[in-house]
């Protein structure tokens, strides 16, 4: 039995194939890709999962600043603001902004986090399905299964993108992220392996041109917030596929679309801190000080 | 992006933040030349080259590249303090801007001199993901990315030297997946590097580095 998949095509034939969910088989291909047991690369993601639960709640108790000094105390008000309840956004989502402004902040100040697909990337799917977790009480196997499906989306992007933003701007990093959110959270919630990649296609189409132009070349601003963003988009790509909304452009086709706009944009807005936000009057005057 | 991507290549590493090729990928350059000069390091000169110059400290790339001397992995909290724990160990360090252009804009090269005096220097670029390339010890360009364990010999180039190397591994029951080898002129100063699916031993790199003619051996443990 052959796992491997290049293209969400090949993956959906897989899936239905031999009936499994896309986190089954991603683990399967990974396990015969690495020549470990299956066991054996559940704990590798499984750890990984604790990582990111660890930097999140790490991120929201903590209120120091980050490398640069730009950001390193918005999750904690995000997250006191979250548990007065009465924030707009239904609880889950509030909770996972948070979430996602704490793990992307402690990557800001040296914490430990896991890149997922980048660090730059890191406080996107961990937030969601953190957040999700607790929201449904989900059991813990069902969400790594879930980051297995998320990593074989990051795995086709990777494959026929990018997952830079030095090549792809920032659509290549948070777009990829919400991507794999999305389908992650599709799977979780019960939807099929197709809606499962009608959400990641919708998540990436809304990120399309996004640029990388982080102040002063550091990973805070805009990065962090953008990071928060790219949650919103998560949940609402994943929310419109489990409604049975399909995109219109097939998910392998955006993620080719993807690859060739970051080809066309500029190396200022490729993360070379040349343009955009980088050059804007408070960039300059943070990068001018001293 | 190279079509033997792991999931954890998209999922992980697991890694101090902020940036896995200025902070993951450096550390794991300095943990690399400190494996490749094989002893303690009580000395170490950076070099740096492109974007590398820039991410120095926003990126905690000094911490990360001083931090991999020390033995840290990339997901090493203690990163954080490299300096700190570098002069408590009486460990001398610098870093040196370069504006020479190199071939990847993540590019260091790494002086080391042991606690023994054994000097080496080590060059390599931090690739992207976390992921490294080793392109050069002393003189030899070559190419390392750490992710098989991987043995690297400095020897007098001579008859039958790789067979007696290969023997040892095969010996200790290692099994080589890639293996290749380099030198600046017939019977001159000779390099092997053996990829292996195996982890190598202790008695077996003491082995290697007890075959005639060999100068120096050392094991660079899988990065990954």
């Amino acid at each position: 039995m052959n796992y491997r998949f290049k293209t969400g095509q090949d993956l959906l034939e897989l899936c239905y194939e031999h009936n499994l969910s896309i986190g089954e088989i991603a683990l399967m291909r990974e396990a015969q890709a690495s020549n470990m047991s299956k066991e054996e690369v559940y704990n590798l993601m499984l750890e990984s999962y604790k990582v990111m639960k660890e930097s999140a709640q790490k991120g929201i108790i903590t209120s120091e600043d980050s490398m640069g000094k730009l950001i390193g105390h918005n999750a904690k008000k995000m997250y006191d603001y979250y548990r007065m309840g009465e924030s707009i956004a239904s609880g889950m989502l509030s909770k996972a902004i948070a979430y996602s402004l704490a793990i992307t902040e402690e990557n800001s100040r040296m914490g430990k986090i896991v890149a997922c697909p980048t660090a730059g990337a890191c406080g996107v799917v961990p937030a969601v399905l953190n957040a999700l977790e607790e929201d449904r009480e989900i059991d813990e196997k069902k969400i790594v299964m879930a980051l297995f499906n998320a990593s074989a989306i990051g795995l086709i992007i990777a494959t026929y993108a990018s997952i830079s933003g030095a090549e792809g701007g920032c659509q290549a990093e948070v777009g990829s992220a919400s991507a794999m959110a999305a389908s992650a959270v599709v799977e979780l919630l019960g939807g099929s392996p197709r809606a499962s990649l009608e959400g990641a296609a919708i998540a990436l189409k809304n990120m399309l041109g996004l640029v990388c132009d982080p102040v002063a070349g550091l990973v805070e601003v805009p990065c962090s917030k953008r990071n928060a963003g790219g949650v919103g988009n998560a949940i609402t790509a994943a929310e419109m596929a489990l409604a049975g909304i399909e995109s219109f452009v097939p998910f392998d086709q955006v993620v080719v679309t993807m690859g060739r706009v970051g080809k066309m944009l500029p190396s200022s807005l490729r993360e070379t801190a040349q343009g955009g936000l980088a050059i804007t009057k408070a960039a300059k005057e943070y990068t001018q000080r001293d | 992006m190279s079509n033997n991507l792991s999931l954890f290549d998209i999922t992980g590493p697991i890694m101090i933040g902020p940036s896995s090729s200025h902070t993951a990928g450096a550390c794991r350059l300095g943990y690399a030349a400190r494996r490749i000069l094989g002893e303690d390091v009580s000395s170490v000169i950076f070099h740096l080259y492109g974007s590398f110059k820039e991410t120095l400290k926003g990126h905690g790339t000094d911490r990360a590249l001083l931090g991999g001397i020390l033995g840290f992995l990339p997901d090493d909290i203690r990163i954080r303090d490299s300096f700190q724990i570098a002069d408590e160990s009486g460990v001398m360090y610098a870093f040196i801007k370069e504006d020479e252009e190199e071939d990847h804009p993540n590019t260091v090269k790494i002086e080391l001199i042991g606690k023994t005096g054994e000097k080496k220097i080590v060059k390599g670029q931090s690739v992207g993901g976390g992921n490294i390339r080793i392109t050069q010890i002393d003189k030899t360009n070559l190419k390392i990315d750490g992710k098989y364990c991987t043995l690297v010999t400095r020897h007098w180039d001579r008859v039958g030297i790789v067979q007696e190397v290969t023997g040892i591994l095969n010996k200790c029951n290692v099994n080589i997946a890639q293996m290749s080898l380099y030198r600046e002129a017939v019977n001159d100063q000779a390099y092997m590097i053996i990829e292996a699916d195996d982890p190598i031993s202790k008695e077996c790199l003491e082995a290697v580095q007890n075959v005639a003619k060999m100068q120096y051996a050392a094991v660079i443990d899988k990065l990954y």
